[in-house]
């Protein structure tokens, strides 16, 4: 089973935000340039002032376009692997296999590999990766 | 460059100036401004609602026309069916309420089954059950991404930072559950079982081997010894997206035993609260089954007449669980589960007695 893919109108970020963050991410290239020109003519205290203005409008800017291409990739439906357990109850063969349609537990399939019994269906599960946060409380 | 030589002290006025101006437009504005932020935090979760409901309606199409092989397109159909509504009997007189919703459920369930067996011709009983589930995973995100939305567009229209606030605390429940009927909808198409049929699984597990017979409605019941005592056995029948009719179904087996039970046992997937860990079993008195109320009704009801104690085993699981394809943990935890009803059926009823053990919940995909 495979993931689904954004829509193409939720692939697409903000015309106007982009815009915004553009002409932030412009002026601020500015600021830093007249940081170095200021520098060099000696203004020392201006210099200083122009360089942090100019890298905190680039950090924002930066970390606008970040975070919306975040919120972009958040809009999709995660589908988690399932898988299903087969066992033979005669001999106790046991094989975990990915989840076909048509699966359900308790449904007999093919015969035992080692014996003529026929295969059953025993568990049909996802498993979860990331671990529930403990509160100690 | 000339200004450059005087800009200390110009850019200490600039400092000034818009540090004043910020706070006197934070003194008439902060209320607004915060409610445009709260409004963008809600807009953002309405597009994320939005997309799922989409996809919702999406993959119930595509099942559709996979498994049901339509002649025509099933798309405006479908449109209608997201639009169903129930209305709910009239309660200024409650005296027999119970009867009227159950028959108002067997209406809309009758209606929906013949809907889905008209959108997809070649679908079996147990597709029918399946495709009927999907469609109401997508149908209930609608219903959630409207009533959002009609929240968040009478916030923005009054602008009353009140309606916006109470919905914005909310959505992350919203968005939980949401999220949950998502998952749901894959589980409903492709048959897997979902953390609901924890109660079905275990009636499964028991019953497994033994002859099953058909009890009103839409269960199965098999007589079992277990620890010396015959337990009858009740689910609803499988492996098709069903929940059945345990109320039914408890009442016909006690009735037929002329009420000589000794015990009913339920077992349900029982929703967690924050800290218990998923897959916890505990065990209590009383007829353990949601739904609007009806089942849990007639369950009382027989056991009453017949003075029958009743037991329930619930298997601990949030609402994301409950509707999304079985956990692990859920899957392991039904041969504990098995051991506490034993140790119930040890403790509570004596050898050669007859008990009721129901496996409540939604058995898709799960057989017997």
């Amino acid at each position: 089973m495979e993931e689904t893919k954004p829509t193409s109108t939720a692939d697409k970020i903000s015309t106007y935000l982009v815009t915004i963050i553009m002409i932030v991410l412009a002026l601020s290239i500015v600021a830093l340039l007249w940081s170095v020109m200021a520098f060099s003519a000696g203004q020392v205290e201006y210099a200083g002032f122009l360089l942090i203005v100019g890298f905190m409008a680039m950090a924002l800017s930066v970390y606008m376009l970040f975070q919306s291409k975040r919120r972009v990739s958040n809009l999709k439906i995660d589908t988690p692997k399932t898988m299903t357990t087969v066992e033979c109850k005669k001999c106790g063969i046991k094989t975990v296999r990915e989840f076909q349609r048509g699966d359900y537990v308790y449904k007999e399939l093919e015969k035992c590999q080692k014996c003529d019994d026929k295969m059953l269906v025993t568990a049909i599960y996802r498993e979860v990766k990331e671990k529930e946060k403990v509160y100690n409380v | 460059m000339a200004f450059l030589a005087t800009g200390g002290d110009i850019i200490s006025q600039i400092i000034y100036a818009a540090s004043m101006m910020l706070f006197v437009v934070f003194m008439f504005y902060g209320q607004r401004i915060q409610m445009y932020v709260m409004i963008r935090e809600v807009e953002a979760s309405l597009y994320k609602l939005k997309f799922i409901k989409e996809e919702g309606r999406k993959i119930a199409i595509e099942t559709l026309k996979e498994i049901g092989k339509p002649t025509v397109d099933p798309s405006a159909r479908v449109d209608r069916f997201l639009e169903y509504f129930t209305i709910s009997p009239q309660s200024m007189d409650p005296a027999g309420i119970v009867y009227k919703l159950d028959h108002i459920l067997d209406v809309r369930d009758t209606r929906l089954k013949d809907e889905v067996k008209l959108m997809a011709p070649a679908s079996d009983e147990i597709q029918v059950n399946n495709l009927e589930n999907t469609l109401e995973a997508a149908m209930a995100l609608t219903y959630i991404y409207k009533v959002v939305r009609h929240y968040y567009i009478q916030g923005k229209k009054t602008l009353s930072l009140y309606t916006i606030m109470q919905l914005q605390m909310i959505l992350p429940l919203v968005m939980k559950e949401a999220e949950a009927y998502a998952s749901a909808l894959k589980a409903f198409a492709y048959g897997q079982p979902i953390g609901d049929g924890a109660g079905p699984l275990v009636a499964a597990k028991l019953m497994y081997g033994y002859e099953n017979r058909k009890v009103p409605k839409d269960c199965v019941v098999a007589t079992v010894p277990i620890e010396g005592r015959t337990a009858l056995i009740i689910k609803a029948e499988g492996p098709g997206g069903n929940v059945g009719k345990p109320g039914d179904a408890v009442q016909t087996v006690i009735e037929e035993n002329e009420g000589k039970i000794a015990n009913v046992i339920m077992i349900d997937a029982g929703l967690k609260l924050e800290g218990e860990i998923v897959g916890e079993i505990s065990d209590g008195i009383g007829a353990a089954i949601g739904g609007p109320g009806v089942d849990q009704y007639k369950i009382e009801e027989s056991i009453a007449k017949y003075q029958i104690p009743i037991n329930a085993v619930i298997v601990k699981e949030d609402i994301g669980d409950a509707v999304s394809p079985m956990r692990k943990e859920i899957s392991d935890s039904i041969d504990k589960v098995i051991e506490r009803v034993k140790n119930v059926i040890l403790e509570r009823t004596k050898e050669g007695d007859k008990i009721i053990i129901v496996g409540v919940g939604n058995t898709i995909g799960i057989g017997q």
